[in-house]
């Protein structure tokens, strides 16, 4: 379990995340949404040791973040960021084969086990057809698989995820969040996913957390607190909130 | 792991050719096994260390480029080119001019200005929000343009016969190589070159992104110091014993990448081996392209690179 105590980050005097309180639970998926720049990549950067904290604490199952190394962090909690495009030519099972480096000695080549993970990741992700292909010949919706299926093979058991479906069409956007559930409900991970997206929030999540300028301001299940007020308050938009009639979830409709 | 091994058994053949070919030819043709006591001389005492060294200066530039092209996530960076090789020289220069002949002031000289160098270009070319190619191919040119003046100011200092062997060993030169420095290059390539490829899992995190190296495990503050350290120091005692041969670091990983593919495991250690028979090739060309005259290796080396250099900015 991934807990946050109070934490602040300050970059360069500017506080940019205050006084944050969070819980990432085995089992659940929890959505932090807010504007851009309101402090999400901070927070989730904060979660994982890689953005320093000047105040409170974060601890991995009990045990305070900043005490471990990249190595014992990277073991439990796997990071989906917003992926970049390499100026190397990399396959997918390379890159994919990445996300095993905290097993290994660094000088190291991959063990059984290691290949044994990605495998199990790439056909996870539905990307078994091309496990040579290069990735920058794939499409925005198979990189953003492929990264995740890096981040499935760490085997970390905590996953973050900096808005993995930006770019993404409709199919892969909810590829990406079945996939995640997935591994919540049948294998107990916990999740945090940055979306923009509040009707994936809403589908998916168990508990949205919404940000606005660095400061966490309603938390909850997403019945209770996506309303238009709300929602008002952290994008400055109107919106129309009623029940998607496939799921019985609630659906946000922008007026424009 | 197999795979490597039958990448560096091809490698190591391709490189005894090249030894082997560059002993035996050149503007004279030499044998071990010659009667003729001249010819036995120009192999043991002229061509023997010139090959080595070339071997040496060639793996260790190519080592060199190979690493800090992951660290910095640029098929671009070069130790030539990023200015660390003129640190190195300038370095060397200083050596010579204020110690005179004194043996260990410029392999030392050497490093510090290489590693002066690459303190400096990484600090201009990065920003708060990460590092783009035209950033660092500028910060390397104006470094370089910077250290070259200077290193021409120094060479004011120097009387007319020792300013032309100066001038050839600054475009690269092997002709001046001696036993002493074939030890010292041997050793820096060989200890470089295991410390860089033990750094070679996480170079290929560090490859795709500062942000994914420390998100899957990466003390990236250490891989940065550990490949600028080695790399400083293998290019310091390359230059120290035979000048800024540029292009070495740029051309031979994007060979091994064209042909193996970007797993630095591979890339990394069997850039030394294929940057040494690079080189000692480089240096026979230089040898017999206008014999009984030579050209500087790093001529060579250049007319090869340059045009390289704007295929891959053009692809970037």
């Amino acid at each position: 379990m991934l807990e946050a105590r109070d934490i602040s980050v300050k970059y360069g005097g500017t506080t940019v995340l205050a006084d944050a309180n969070l819980r990432l639970s085995p089992g659940k998926i929890t959505a932090i949404v807010g504007a851009n720049g309101a402090g999400k990549t901070t927070l989730i950067k904060a979660l994982n040791g890689a953005a320093p904290i000047s105040a409170g604490e974060i601890l991995l199952d009990g045990k305070a973040i900043n005490s471990l190394s990249r190595s014992e962090i990277a073991r439990e909690v796997a990071v989906v960021a917003q992926e970049t495009e390499s100026r190397f030519p990399v396959s997918v099972r390379e890159f994919v084969l990445t996300g095993r480096f905290a097993y290994g000695s660094s000088f190291g080549w991959e063990n059984e086990r290691d290949i044994e993970a990605a495998d199990r990741a790439i056909a996870d992700c539905d990307l078994r057809e091309f496990p040579d292909r290069l990735m920058n010949d794939l499409s925005g919706g198979e990189r953003q698989r492929v990264v995740l299926a890096r981040a499935l093979a760490s085997e970390g058991r905590v996953l973050l995820l900096d808005e993995p479906t930006a770019n993404l069409d409709l199919a892969n956007q909810t590829l990406m969040f079945r996939l995640v559930l997935e591994r919540c409900r049948k294998q107990d991970y916990s999740a945090a996913i940055i979306t923009h997206d509040l009707n994936l929030a809403a589908e998916f999540a168990d508990e949205v957390v919404m940000l606005v300028k660095g400061r966490i301001v309603h938390s909850g299940k997403p019945a209770e607190i996506l309303n238009a007020k709300n929602i008002r308050e952290i994008f400055n938009v109107e919106v129309i909130l009623d029940t998607n009639p496939s799921s019985g979830k609630a659906r946000v409709t922008q007026v424009y | 792991m197999k795979r490597a091994a039958k990448i560096a058994m091809i490698l190591i053949a391709v490189l005894a050719a090249a030894v082997a070919a560059a002993l035996l030819f050149g503007a004279e043709w030499a044998s071990p096994f010659s009667q003729d006591p001249g010819r036995q001389a120009i192999f043991f005492d002229i061509r023997l260390p010139r090959v080595l060294l070339g071997a040496c200066v060639g793996a260790s530039l190519a080592v060199a480029g190979a690493a800090l092209q992951a660290l910095l996530r640029n098929p671009l960076a070069e130790p030539y080119l990023l200015g660390v090789s003129n640190g190195a020289a300038l370095g060397t220069m200083l050596a010579f001019v204020v110690f005179g002949n004194y043996v260990f002031a410029r392999p030392l000289l050497a490093f510090t200005g290489a590693a002066a160098a690459s303190v400096l270009v990484y600090s201009l070319a990065k920003t708060r929000a990460g590092m783009n190619v035209e950033r660092l191919v500028l910060s390397g040119v104006i470094v370089t343009t910077f250290l070259s003046s200077v290193i021409i100011m120094l060479t004011t200092l120097l009387d007319a016969a020792r300013l032309r062997s100066f001038t050839f060993w600054l475009l690269g030169d092997l002709s001046q190589a001696t036993w002493s420095g074939v030890y010292l290059s041997f050793g820096a390539a060989v200890i470089a070159t295991i410390i860089l490829s033990s750094q070679s899992k996480a170079l290929n995190l560090m490859m795709l992104g500062e942000r994914d190296a420390v998100d899957f495990g990466v003390e990236t503050g250490r891989v940065r110091l550990v490949v600028f350290g080695a790399s400083s120091l293998v290019v310091g005692a390359a230059v120290a014993a035979s000048g800024s041969v540029g292009y070495v670091g740029l051309i031979v990983p994007h060979l091994l990448r064209l042909a193996f593919g970007s797993d630095n495991r591979i890339v990394v250690p069997m850039s030394a081996i294929a940057g040494a028979a690079f080189v000692v090739l480089a240096d026979l060309a230089a040898r017999v392209a206008i014999a009984p005259r030579e050209l500087p290796v790093g001529a060579v080396t250049a007319l090869l690179g340059a045009p390289l250099f704007i295929y891959l900015l053009r692809k970037n």
